[in-house]
């Protein structure tokens, strides 16, 4: 038991490079690979949370984009979502790759008032910020594509009474259209919510070297099933891991949708259940 | 030329695949809707988890996973006079008899056996959300047609395959079309099972330098990718149309919202 306690410390936070520097290299322990995986998860949730975080604004953007009426507005959304959509997101992250490696070397400061910080285009080599472009790109496309669809939607006699009431542009926006958009696109958005978070497994396994070994929660699992050449192990480890992160978001999204739906009557309003045939 | 071929082995993992995975799915939705509980516990519960976990990781443990216990079946028939354990520390060791392929078999052996148990994988892990959506469109079935059934004296199972089967696919074909673009879409992870698949040639070839030999060109793979990413924007468009040509066909004359128009 304290051994255990002493690899958490080792290798809790291995994956974001604190701890030790060594990967186990025989006699691996249970602590070991449930630690070892554990830490892995932090950058599985580093990537979900920000790729959703950002790729809701962008997505509302598009979705909003492609409804639109004039062309050269809605042509561009239109693109966007049939390449993300269209093609895999393991040749996505390939091609990014190739990509951002030919860009040149450059480098800017920025002076943020407290510190300056050097930002360079070497960071997008790296998955931490390359990646996660990616997953913000395709995640934008997939839920812009949801948004369009609930905003097509939209009943119009909530539209005609937001006209009634006087209000226009930004604030029937605001107030009526975004709302009862979000509301008709949660339950798929939480269903490409759940996906975002397993994409992410793939980024270390396309391309975006993992740097001294600070990988994600699979890099770690298909390490051991490697070194073990056992994959009754890791894997139901980091299966069980993904079942927790998918049961928190479907937990978060629930409160939201909740919320969205607090006008609407006991009877109407609609829990969130997963839909399994509901798929990307 | 073999960067050409491996187009066609995707094309052929796809058309192998979609049947297969037809098949389990079918089974994994008619053991869900089993009375039998144990049987149904076992089709919910195949969906379920392969659904909560990332498809990738079960890419990487079926492939390891079925070979293991392929092995282990052929190595308890062929030598049972083995006296060693299997697992020795971090190797998994069988009999010489027993591995698959054996070794002294030709590389198309080799290459054939990965390929069969790319699909045995990708069957899995599709023909889980394929039960899912047989088993939603098997639900959508208007009840009513089930009882007329019943009401004319067919038993269950006449009930099943004569009414339930034949009516189902217009309600499944969405989910099943939607599943296919997912299939052409995880068909580069074939990289991962360690396929020479068109991933790996585009980055072989692309390359400027690879272990056999340097190319006089510089880095390529940029616009290698961009043909792969062409090819399956192609692959997806042209799904696309046909499906919704089938989908048009298939609910002519339902009493859907399709069919009424």
């Amino acid at each position: 038991m304290n051994s255990c306690l002493q690899t958490i410390q080792d290798y809790g936070l291995r994956s974001i490079g604190i701890g030790e520097r060594l990967l186990p290299k025989s006699d691996f322990t249970l602590c070991e690979q449930f630690t070892l995986i554990g830490s892995g998860l932090l950058w599985n949730i580093y990537f979900g949370v920000l790729a959703l975080l950002f790729g809701f604004f962008l997505s509302t953007a598009v979705g909003l984009a492609k409804s639109s009426r004039v062309w050269f507005i809605r042509k561009p959304a239109e693109w966007f979502i049939f390449i993300f959509r269209g093609s895999p997101l393991f040749i996505q992250f390939f091609l990014f790759y190739e990509a951002f490696v030919l860009l040149p070397k450059l480098g800017w400061d920025i002076n943020l008032g407290f510190a300056e910080i050097t930002v360079e285009t070497r960071w997008l080599t790296r998955a931490w910020l390359g990646a996660l472009i990616v997953l913000i790109l395709n995640t934008s496309a997939y839920a812009g594509e949801i948004f369009y669809g609930a905003l097509k939607s939209i009943p119009k006699g909530d539209i005609e009474a937001a006209d009634a009431y006087g209000l226009s542009g930004w604030t029937r926006f605001r107030r009526v259209i975004w709302p009862t958009m979000l509301r008709l696109a949660w339950p798929a958005y939480t269903n490409e919510a759940i996906f975002m978070f397993h994409a992410t497994t793939l980024v270390f396994f396309a391309s975006f070297p993992a740097w001294g070994q600070k990988g994600d929660a699979l890099y770690y699992a298909s390490y051991f099933a490697d070194k073990t050449f056992n994959p009754f192990i890791p894997y139901p480890i980091l299966a069980m891991y993904f079942i927790m992160l998918t049961m928190t978001v479907i937990f978060f999204y629930g409160m939201v949708n909740k919320r969205l739906n607090r006008h609407l009557p006991q009877e109407k309003r609609r829990k969130l259940r997963i839909r399994p045939q509901v798929i990307r | 030329m073999a960067f050409y071929g491996s187009f066609g082995l995707v094309m052929a993992l796809l058309l192998v695949t979609a049947p297969v995975a037809l098949m389990f799915g079918f089974g994994g939705a008619m053991a869900a809707r089993s009375h039998f509980l144990p049987l149904r516990w076992f089709g919910k519960g195949y969906t379920a988890i392969v659904r909560g976990v990332p498809d990738i990781a079960f890419f990487l443990f079926f492939v390891i996973a079925l070979d293991q216990g392929i092995e282990y079946i052929r190595h308890k028939i062929k030598c049972p006079d083995w006296d060693m354990p299997i697992r020795q520390g971090n190797d998994f060791v069988v009999c010489a008899q027993a591995k698959m392929p054996l070794s002294s078999s030709a590389a198309w052996v080799h290459e054939t056996y990965s390929f069969a148990l790319a699909v045995v994988t990708f069957a899995i892990i599709f023909g889980a959300f394929a039960a899912n959506v047989l088993y939603g469109a098997m639900r959508a079935v208007p009840h009513g047609q089930l009882e007329t059934a019943e009401a004319y004296g067919m038993s269950r199972r006449q009930t099943f395959w004569r009414i339930l089967v034949p009516q189902m696919w217009v309600y499944a074909l969405p989910g099943l079309s939607n599943l296919w673009m997912i299939l052409i879409k995880a068909t580069p992870l074939l990289f991962l099972l360690g396929l020479k698949d068109i991933v790996y040639w585009a980055r072989e070839l692309g390359g400027s330098k690879t272990q056999i030999f340097a190319y006089p060109h510089p880095d390529w793979r940029l616009y290698y990718f961009l043909g792969l990413l062409v090819f399956y924007l192609l692959l997806t468009r042209v799904s696309e149309v046909v499906l919704g040509r089938l989908m048009h066909r298939l609910t002519r004359g339902q009493a859907t919202m399709g069919g009424m128009s």
